[in-house]
């Protein structure tokens, strides 16, 4: 493990019997894991580089048991760090060795679906796709799609605002949750929110808190938005001989006003290692690929794929195919999907990057990523949520021939190329403790004091998941200073303006 | 002595406005003003000053001289302006490049009489508006992709960034959307915006009572439609949009926006499907948009008084009941926006009936009902937002802390 996590405290350490002792209290039965070989399971999220047995892990099945675990760890001064599906990917949910892991998977309900006023109360360890899979049988669903959207749970999506291929029309998860239930580290149970829209007059915690990645309290019930399902999908492949071509493509689309549901652009490493992993039917022979979405009424979509042909074949498109039916539709993005393990079989480890650009600076990053291959001697295969500007670009590397540590500077360098044109470390994987001490390359001391006043408002004694986020968590009292004294500071004139 | 502190003591009856042009001499202002303890009235062109409690304060900060979009790329979809932009001025440049803001930001002006088009970008953003379109669409809050602001610790930080994808550190951008600004000054602003809908119709259902219109709107809600816009207007208030045009029966309105042929697809089925409910009629283009825009701006309601007027946020499906439930104690006028959830309430008697207002919400299972129209003197007696429980308080009461201790940004403004 390459990166520095808070040193562990002695004093939980040497009290980890009583701990667990007092946490069977709470949690009663087979809630309370502390078997070195049962906690196994929990040593890592879905950033499988990094691994650590958690002090001990708890797995309450209600609300009251959370509220008082989480009193007990804040009287204690016990670390705690919440857990839903364990799928980030950014190591989120790593555990602490003095950490209490808060295992959210009992909280499997779904509570209450209510179609006339749109929207499913369920508890936080449903799976995004248990929700749609709730509503379906109405024609409904829920929008926001990440990868994993089969295992990784709602609770976790609003922990790291989750996105997905269709988040440029339909949004983000902050932009489809309604209201949650969350505890506090000191155990109050808090409602945001609702079947409702806008605390008009109050701040917005429930915006603060979706994507605070489990720093600021642990949700126990979620309410979502759900949408009825658009009437038509079609997905049409469109080659181009270039990137370039295929980002003036993309911006084109969406100043003639059109907004797909999803559109994805490959390279041509991305491209051949899916075609020759599921035959999905991609042409060989292009630089890029597009796969553009069109959802909703069905004269809609008609209409829209006339117009997404011509405006191909204005930016120079050598291939355009567009699905004829839902197995074909299926099948294109099956190659897209299954880009990840695609990469997965022409190389032994990939490192997944996760920036956000300005889509215009895509052939500067693109070269940039070029010359970096040269350098560290790595290849890189690139997918890319090219509405919205999201790159994954997949550093590939063998851990056991020692490439790890070049494939994470090689990494890092992508990203510190992507804040420089104007973008963003990370567009929907989260900060975690992946990208945690390349913050600096995005913000200054005095943005992140800011963030950490969040943090401060919520949890002054930074029990709440430590080590995450922030390459330093400065303590409350010392942030709380103001460097604004009366009468000290220097203002012999404010200046009349 | 500080200026400030002259400005105080040489002039009681009018207090000093600070107007920067920059956010270095933004931060100056702030910081003297902690200095000295004197609490400043942020405004962008005091268009909402109506809104929230009347704050005390010891000077004015002006945003207006931090004006001015600063970058705008359509094909990017993104837009950065300075906080005192005029909201006009943005909507009519993203208007002739083919785009908007998706939120359709309210404006107050008209309910408060003050005449519309006056408000900023900064008021928009800090008072979280938005119009019929946020049930579809979002809040302000929604579109907000990054922000420059000085805090009440006078220190100039930034958040987020201009990609309408990234999760890199805390939203701090939503923190201070809405935060009528309690917590820092916002000095730029970077907003995601959208393509305008080629083609805009509105079907209208003429003759339901409220009950009828709300399943009506759920039900074209929870089609296929994508529908923009659901509101109704009561018998009466019908009368008082689009110039009297509409005439006075009951009007259930759904709007669909977007390409020519898709409206006119989901025009013809949802028409069908909603024409057994009532008589159906239909109001395209110009027509359309200016009926919409009158809801948007709670015209029926702008009758240059300050008659109290709620707005109240609750599940769409039971604002009805709320009304039905209030007129019993009360003599009130109302109606509806987003599915019902929106309720408009005008107290026909001339007092607030806070206590009447917030039993009847939590009577039909929570929301928000917020004063946003009365006159100071009822403003400053009356909780103009929605209480908060003690827990929820107590956070927001530190967060107030964290952001602003010495207590110089809009005091008491949120409550």
């Amino acid at each position: 493990m390459s990166i520095a996590m808070p040193k562990p405290s002695e004093a939980v350490l040497s009290r980890r019997e009583e701990i667990v002792s007092a946490l069977r209290v709470i949690v009663p039965g087979e809630g309370v894991v502390d078997a070195t070989n049962e906690m196994k399971a929990f040593e890592s999220d879905g950033l499988t580089a990094y691994r650590q047995l958690p002090l001990v892990v708890v797995l309450p099945d209600n609300v009251g048991q959370v509220s008082r675990v989480l009193k007990y760890c804040h009287e204690n001064d016990i670390p705690v760090v919440p857990r839903g599906a364990g799928t980030s990917l950014s190591g989120g949910a790593l555990p602490l060795e003095d950490g209490v892991l808060l295992v959210l998977s009992k909280f499997n309900k779904v509570l209450d679906i209510d179609f006339d006023n749109r929207c499913a109360v369920v508890q936080p360890g449903v799976t995004n796709l248990g929700i749609t899979k709730a509503v379906e049988h109405r024609g409904f669903y829920y929008a926001p799609d990440p990868s994993s959207q089969i295992a990784c749970s709602i609770g976790g999506n609003i922990a790291e605002n989750s996105g997905g291929v269709h988040c440029l029309k339909y949004g983000l998860t902050a932009n489809n949750v309604l209201g949650i239930e969350f505890v506090t580290i000191e155990g109050e149970i808090v409602r945001l929110g609702g079947k409702h829209l806008d605390a008009d007059g109050h701040y917005d915690m429930l915006g603060l808190m979706t994507g605070s990645e489990g720093l600021l309290g642990v949700v126990t019930e979620v309410t979502v938005r759900i949408l009825q399902a658009p009437e038509t999908a079609r997905a049409v492949l469109i080659g181009f001989p270039s990137s370039e071509q295929a980002g003036e493509c993309v911006a084109s689309i969406i100043a003639k006003g059109i907004i797909p549901g999803g559109m994805e652009m490959m390279d041509r490493p991305a491209i051949h290692a899916a075609e020759d992993f599921v035959n999905a039917g991609y042409p060989r022979d292009v630089e890029a690929l597009l796969i553009v979405e069109l959802d909703g009424p069905k004269a809609e979509v008609d209409h829209l794929l006339t117009e997404v042909e011509a405006i191909a074949g204005e930016n120079g498109a050598t291939t355009t195919r567009v699905s004829q039916n839902e197995e074909e539709r299926a099948a294109f993005w099956a190659g897209r999907k299954a880009a990840f393990p695609a990469v997965g079989r022409i190389s032994p480890d990939y490192y997944c990057m996760d920036g956000t650009i300005p889509r215009k600076e895509l052939p500067k990053v693109l070269a940039g990523m070029k010359a970096m291959e040269k350098k560290y001697g790595l290849k890189c295969a690139n997918v890319f949520h090219a509405g919205d500007g999201n790159l994954h670009p997949l550093v590939l590397y063998d851990a056991n021939a020692g490439e790890l540590e070049r494939a994470e500077e090689f990494g890092n360098d992508i990203l510190k190329l992507c804040v420089e044109v104007g973008g963003v470390l990370t567009g929907e994987h989260g900060v975690g403790v992946e990208k945690r001490d390349l913050m600096p390359e995005m913000f200054s001391e005095t943005d992140m004091n800011h963030q950490q006043r969040v943090k401060c408002t919520f949890d002054a004694k930074h029990l709440l998941n430590p080590g995450k986020v922030f390459p330093q968590l400065h303590r409350c009292a010392e942030l709380g200073r103001m460097h604004v004294h009366k009468g000290e500071v220097a203002f012999p004139d404010l200046p009349r303006f | 002595m500080s200026q400030l502190r002259q400005a105080q003591q040489s002039d009681q009856s009018e207090s000093r406005t600070y107007a920067p042009h920059s956010i270095e001499e933004l931060r100056e202002v702030i910081a003297a003003a902690v200095s000295e303890e004197i609490p400043l009235a942020v405004e962008g062109t005091a268009s909402k000053s109506g809104l929230g409690r009347p704050v005390q304060a010891g000077a004015t900060l002006s945003m207006r001289n931090l004006s001015g979009v600063t970058l705008y790329e359509p094909d990017e979809l993104v837009l950065s302006a300075k906080a005192g932009t005029p909201i006009a001025e943005i909507e009519e440049m993203v208007d002739k490049a083919g785009q908007r803001l998706e939120f359709e930001p309210n404006d107050y002006g008209p309910l408060h009489g003050m005449g519309p088009g006056l408000g900023t970008l900064g008021g928009v953003i800090a008072c979280n508006l938005a119009g019929p379109r946020r049930l579809k669409q979002g809040a302000a809050r929604d579109h907000i992709l990054g922000v420059h602001a000085v805090s009440g610790r006078a220190e100039a930080f930034k958040s987020g960034g201009r990609v309408v994808k990234n999760v890199t550190g805390y939203d701090l951008s939503k923190g201070l959307a809405g935060s009528y600004g309690t917590l820092a000054v916002m000095s730029d602003i970077t907003i995601k915006v959208l393509p305008k809908a080629e083609a805009e119709t509105t079907l209208v259902l003429r003759g339901l009572s409220d009950e009828e219109a709300s399943a009506a709107m759920a039900q074209a809600m929870g089609s296929p439609a994508e529908a923009s816009g659901a509101a109704h207007l009561p018998a009466l208030v019908a009368k008082r949009v689009s110039d009297g045009t509409l005439g006075s029966d009951p009007a259930t309105l759904i709007r669909l926006d977007g390409f020519g042929p898709s409206v006119e697809a989901r025009a013809s089925h949802l028409g069908k499907v909603l024409e057994k409910r009532g008589k159906l009629e239909h109001l395209h283009g110009a027509e359309s948009k200016a009926l919409w825009r009158d809801i948007r701006d709670v015209q029926p309601f702008a009758d240059g008084t300050d008659c109290p007027v709620w707005r109240v946020s609750v599940a769409p499906t039971v604002g009805h009941s709320l009304v039905m439930g209030l007129r019993r104690h009360a003599a009130i006028d109302a109606f509806y926006d987003w599915q019902g959830g929106l309720v408009w309430l005008r107290m026909e008697g001339g007092e607030a009936e806070a206590e009447l207002v917030r039993a009847g919400v939590k009577e039909i299972g929570g929301g928000h009902a917020t004063l946003v129209r009365a006159s100071e003197q009822v403003r400053a007696a009356t909780e103009v937002f929605q209480p908060q429980p003690a827990a929820l308080a107590d956070l927001a009461r530190r967060l107030k802390e964290q952001f602003d201790p010495v207590g110089v940004l809009n005091p008491g403004r949120m409550g």
